[in-house]
């Protein structure tokens, strides 16, 4: 316990010194993970909100393959990203393997699903409400479309960060395409990982009370959202 | 068929153009027909009041009507032409209860707008004068969904009217409305007619199809019943189904002696 102590201790003073190798890992981090759900947002919320607006062939099929895509296995996104980068890969070229534009991609390939699938239920829900009134309006498909998002903004942010919270505490995927490389992709999780491994529990402590902290920031923003949304009856 | 049912062509609001009509119009859904045979004319400028018991197919004939519903067979015209969709856009339509979008008031209005291709000064013009018509100037900054329902249903008349519709649709608009706030809703649906919207009106109530109404058709069953004059189908209906219902009795076809309540 006073092991315990001693560790917690030496990780929050870690924390308040302010230490330049913990700033840089939590700003790349929060870099890879906010380019990955703004990318995962400009693909999954049309994407969501044109197959929960709109009828077609094979929209059930659409519909159950982005809800079993939510749950992809990191590591398998990983290691499909890395077959994707490697020298040999179709995308070798590029030479994005071992830097944190692959630990963007990966990451958006996770949060794309999760970001897509939950705007089609919202923006299917709000559809049905809003459905008859477009129709009399005489609302284009286009406009359709961005007054649903619109309309939904605040059910849509909640939905941006469950991807965030998803991708910021992502381990298996950015350590596959990252390699968890010093100064370059070294991110929280991966440190985490790593440090507990070597036995340096005060680094991997401190960036575990950072992720915490962050979870707690995100809920009060959620909280904050849902309650601002609550109050003008937009939800 | 009843054989109360009097061919809507025997009440013909003559000297008037037909802004729109219907020809053997049916809706069949889970095998059941719900609107059977319904031929209609809507004169220019007339306010053509739809009544019957609830069940009787008086929404579904107006979403028809509106073109919201693809009819299982019939044709409805508009102006002597097919309803397409630049004939839909001369029409509006308000619901029984108001669908508010999760804007502001003003929003709302603009949105209504902005989708017919009004911008600039005109949007703002035309804005302005719907939030006047309508009282809610005071109220043009707040969410739309906390408004009171007959405040919600005043910024439904103001937004269908915005785009000064040729013809307005109205689905019961003063149902669940206290006094206060259905006569708000009467004198806007007098406006519209005064600046020559024609209306069509589903109404429970006979006393607002008698202030408003020109012509009622009586539905029953889907088919319609009996048409003509308001005041004369109220003070003297023909059908055995209008008969009842204005009695205040249950009319089922299967049962002629129909019970009273």
């Amino acid at each position: 316990m006073d092991s315990f102590s001693g560790i917690l201790m030496e990780a929050i003073e870690l924390i308040l010194s302010w230490d330049s190798d913990v700033i840089e890992i939590i700003m790349l981090s929060l870099r890879v993970t906010l380019c990955a759900v703004l990318l995962a947002c400009v693909i999954g919320l049309p994407l969501g909100a044109i197959v929960g607006a709109f009828r077609f062939p094979m929209r059930t099929g659409v519909v159950v393959v982005m809800n079993t895509l939510m749950g992809l296995p990191p590591v398998v996104v990983g290691l499909l990203v890395y077959l994707m980068l490697s020298a040999s890969g179709p995308m070798g070229v590029l030479g994005l393997l071992y830097t944190p534009t692959a630990m963007i991609i990966a990451q958006t390939i996770l949060v794309t699903p999760i970001v897509a699938a939950l705007t089609r239920q919202v923006i299917e829900d709000l559809n049905l409400e809003y459905s008859e009134q477009f129709a009399s309006l005489g609302v284009r498909p286009i406009e359709r479309i961005f007054a649903l998002l619109w309309d939904a903004r605040y059910s849509l942010l909640t939905v941006a960060l469950a991807g965030f919270g998803r991708a910021v505490a992502e381990v298996g995927a950015v350590i596959i395409v990252g390699g968890n490389i010093n100064h370059v992709t070294r991110v929280m999780t991966t440190t985490i990982a790593l440090e507990t491994s070597k036995g340096n529990l005060q680094l991997a402590l401190a960036l575990g009370l950072i992720l915490l902290l962050i979870a707690v920031v995100v809920n009060i923003l959620l909280m904050a959202i849902r309650g601002t949304a609550a109050r003008a009856a937009y939800v | 068929m009843s054989e109360a049912l009097i061919d809507i062509t025997n009440h013909k609001p003559a000297a008037r153009e037909t802004l729109l009509s219907a020809q053997g119009l049916c809706f069949d859904a889970r095998g059941q027909r719900l609107i059977d045979s319904v031929n209609l004319e809507v004169a220019t400028g007339r306010c053509t009041v739809i009544m019957g018991a609830n069940g009787s197919g008086k929404s579904l004939l107006l979403r028809l009507l509106h073109g919201l519903i693809t009819p299982s067979a019939g044709t409805i015209n508009w102006r002597g032409g097919s309803l397409d969709h630049v004939a839909r856009l001369q029409q509006a339509m308000v619901f029984q209860r108001p669908v508010m979008l999760r804007r502001s008031v003003a929003a709302n209005l603009r949105f209504a707008l902005k989708v017919r291709g009004v911008h600039g000064a005109e949007r703002k013009t035309r804005e302005a004068e719907a939030l006047a018509l309508a009282k809610l100037e005071n109220l043009k900054d707040k969410p739309a969904r906390v408004l009171s329902g007959g405040e919600q249903q005043r910024l439904a008349m103001a937004r269908a009217l915005i785009s000064t519709p040729a013809l307005l649709f109205l689905d019961e608009p003063t149902a669940s409305l206290d006094p206060a706030s259905s006569l708000a809703i009467e004198r806007l649906i007098e406006t519209a007619r005064e600046n020559g919207t024609t209306i069509v009106l589903v109404t429970h109530d006979a006393g607002q199809a008698r202030r408003l109404g020109d012509d009622l058709l009586f539905l029953h069953n889907g088919q319609i019943a009996e048409a003509g004059p308001v005041t004369r189908i109220l003070e003297a209906p023909q059908s055995e189904a209008a008969q009842a219902w204005l009695g205040g009795r249950i009319f089922v076809p299967d049962n002629p002696k129909s019970e009273t309540i």
